[in-house]
């Protein structure tokens, strides 16, 4: 075959220059960062270089080894566009891990090893007595929920990432504060920081996965931008997997029952924990191995509810100012004020990471520059509020984790709202925009983690 | 001569944007240009520019738009934005102040050897 194909290229008469730069184009088109426009960008450049040697009085053959040559290495030239676009990079990552048929089964024997670990995990407590039924026992399950289904995520990374040793000790770190802050304080399930270090915890495991996730130590700004892609995927597929397992679960009980067995023990102490934990790996497997064809669904997901939320936040802020009642927000409403907050910003995550940087400023943009501002204002609102509580109440962990997260959120948001006006007023470019999103995501890391360590302590363990 | 990665790495940014700053042009053409600026000297792996025009365009430093030439070949143009002017500048004075400083050493250098062939020898 090579003795051949040289023969062809030594005869000027034999070489067909079309079909070769169609099978270079075909060998371009196999890198995923590349996409059809730059293959034509790259082809333009390839031609006019052969047509400058070919006037320089060269054959066609040796005009276009030279050129090839010239635009350089493919392989190294592919990784300098992966590196400016992620985004192509992650929609097509099944593709350029080479033979995708073993790896895909090799992968899927692994994410369901670790799967089922992370069902027997949640099953091992029971072998000592610690039962799902009473309330203590359950109190011990919730508390540790964490542990019993991240952990295995991140060794799913490891191993995938190829992490090693260093892998290990990372998530280490990671269990080692879920345990001391979950098991080692002396907390009860009525104790209003245990509450908050238990919802704050997933958080910075969740951080601890990107860690692993982007298999460089969260060091390059693409990777972390992927990482983000990931997880806003993750949500989507954990809750499609979770609206499944329901249906199964509700099919299940009612066939039972008709043939008059009660399953219903084995369906909540067996199936619904180890579903739910063993899912927790699933879905990472899923987003990773079927990235492309999810991809069309969570940008158009972001693009509906953008507008809508905006909607919704300039409703509440315009009832509440016409009203008056913007003041004395309650306890509860400061809750959901909050959680939407997180929500939102859920969204504009999300919506940033998906686009593509190069294309200029547009509509969707301005939607989502009016939901950062109207999530600002209720961000203010919240903030007088919980002032407010603080004076006259004086201070109770919940209302120092609440101001301290809007204060996060009120810095957060500002920066988008500043940087998404300088961008519709095209004085600055999306990138911009990227690099504030993922150095902000350490200081929302940081703040879960002093709520999750300092909090306990620090309020006497109430 | 071979120049140093890091050297070419460092200065493809205002290379680049001063080409285009000249008017309006495209890839192959900013090539050529290079090499006929440098003497020959900066021998660019032609690939990898293209992925450094699109981070430039995607900071806002560039506008690309596609155009058939004469020729009808279909071409990418790239222009440069206010803000990239902004950043030529930017990146024009801190070459300046890194030149200064090198001609100023280099001048230097050259005096003291001179001196030290006049005075005495190191044995």
């Amino acid at each position: 075959m090579v003795t051949s194909s040289r023969d062809i290229e030594n005869q000027d008469a034999g070489f067909n220059m079309e079909a070769r730069i169609e099978e270079w184009k075909t060998y371009l088109a196999k890198h995923a960062a590349i996409d059809g426009q730059d293959i034509d960008e790259l082809e333009g450049h390839l031609r006019d270089q052969v047509d400058e040697l070919r006037a320089a009085g060269l054959d066609e053959d040796e005009a276009f080894l030279v050129a090839t040559k010239r635009i350089g290495n493919l392989n190294a030239v592919s990784r300098e566009y992966a590196e400016v676009h992620s985004g192509r990079l992650w929609r097509n990552l099944v593709l350029a891990d080479g033979v995708p048929g073993l790896n895909f089964s090799r992968e899927l024997m692994a994410a369901l090893l670790f799967a089922v670990a992370a069902a027997i995990s949640i099953k091992l407590p029971a072998l000592f007595g610690i039962g799902m039924e009473d309330d203590a026992g359950a109190w011990f399950y919730q508390r540790n929920i964490t542990l019993f289904s991240l952990p295995f995520l991140g060794a799913f990374f490891i191993w995938k990432r190829e992490l090693g040793f260093r892998g290990l000790q990372v998530l280490a770190i990671g269990i080692l504060i879920a345990a001391v802050t979950m098991n080692v304080y002396p907390l009860e399930v009525s104790d209003s920081t245990a509450i908050l270090a238990f919802i704050h915890l997933p958080l910075v495991f969740w951080f601890v996965i990107g860690v692993l996730y982007t298999g460089d130590w969260w060091q390059s700004q693409s990777r972390r931008m992927d990482f983000i892609r990931f997880s806003g995927e993750y949500a989507i597929y954990y809750v499609l997997i979770a609206l499944g397992g329901a249906v199964l679960t509700a099919f299940t009980l009612g066939m039972f029952a008709f043939i008059d067995i009660d399953v219903e023990w084995l369906v909540q102490t067996w199936v619904i924990p180890c579903g739910a934990v063993g899912a927790v790996v699933i879905a990472a497997w899923l987003v990773e191995a079927k990235q492309a064809a999810i991809e069309n669904m969570a940008p158009v997901l972001t693009r509906v509810f953008t507008p809508l939320f905006t909607i919704l936040l300039m409703a509440f802020l315009i009832t509440m100012s016409v009203t008056g009642k913007g003041f004395d927000l309650q306890r509860e409403v400061l809750i959901g004020l909050d959680l939407m907050l997180v929500l939102v910003l859920g969204l504009v995550l999300y919506a940033v990471s998906s686009r593509d940087p190069a294309a200029p400023p547009g509509i969707f943009d301005l939607f989502q520059l009016l939901l950062v501002v109207a999530a600002l204002l209720v961000d203010v609102l919240a903030l007088l509020a919980i002032a407010g509580r603080i004076s006259e109440m004086g201070f109770t962990p919940n209302r120092v984790a609440a101001l301290g997260e809007n204060l996060v959120l009120l810095v957060s948001l500002s920066g988008y709202a500043w940087l998404y006006l300088r961008f519709l007023r095209r004085q600055a470019g999306f990138t911009s925009l990227e690099r504030w999103q993922t150095n902000y995501i350490p200081v929302y890391v940081i703040w879960a983690l002093i709520v999750v360590v300092a909090f306990p302590p620090l309020f006497g363990f109430v | 001569m071979n120049l140093s990665k890091d050297l070419m790495a460092a200065s493809s940014t205002p290379l680049v944007l001063g080409i285009i700053a000249e008017g309006e042009t495209y890839g192959y053409e900013i090539v050529k240009r290079v090499e006929e600026l440098s003497g020959g000297a900066l021998n660019w792996t032609d690939g990898m520019m293209y992925p450094l025009l699109h981070r430039l365009e995607h900071q806002g430093l560039l506008e690309s738009r596609w155009r058939v030439a004469d020729s009808g070949r279909k071409r990418k143009y790239y222009a440069i934005t206010t803000q990239g002017r902004k950043a030529l500048a930017e990146q024009q004075q801190q070459w300046q102040v890194i030149n200064e400083a090198l001609s100023r050493i280099w001048h230097e250098m050259k005096a003291t050897t001179r001196s030290n062939d006049d005075g005495y020898q190191f044995a």
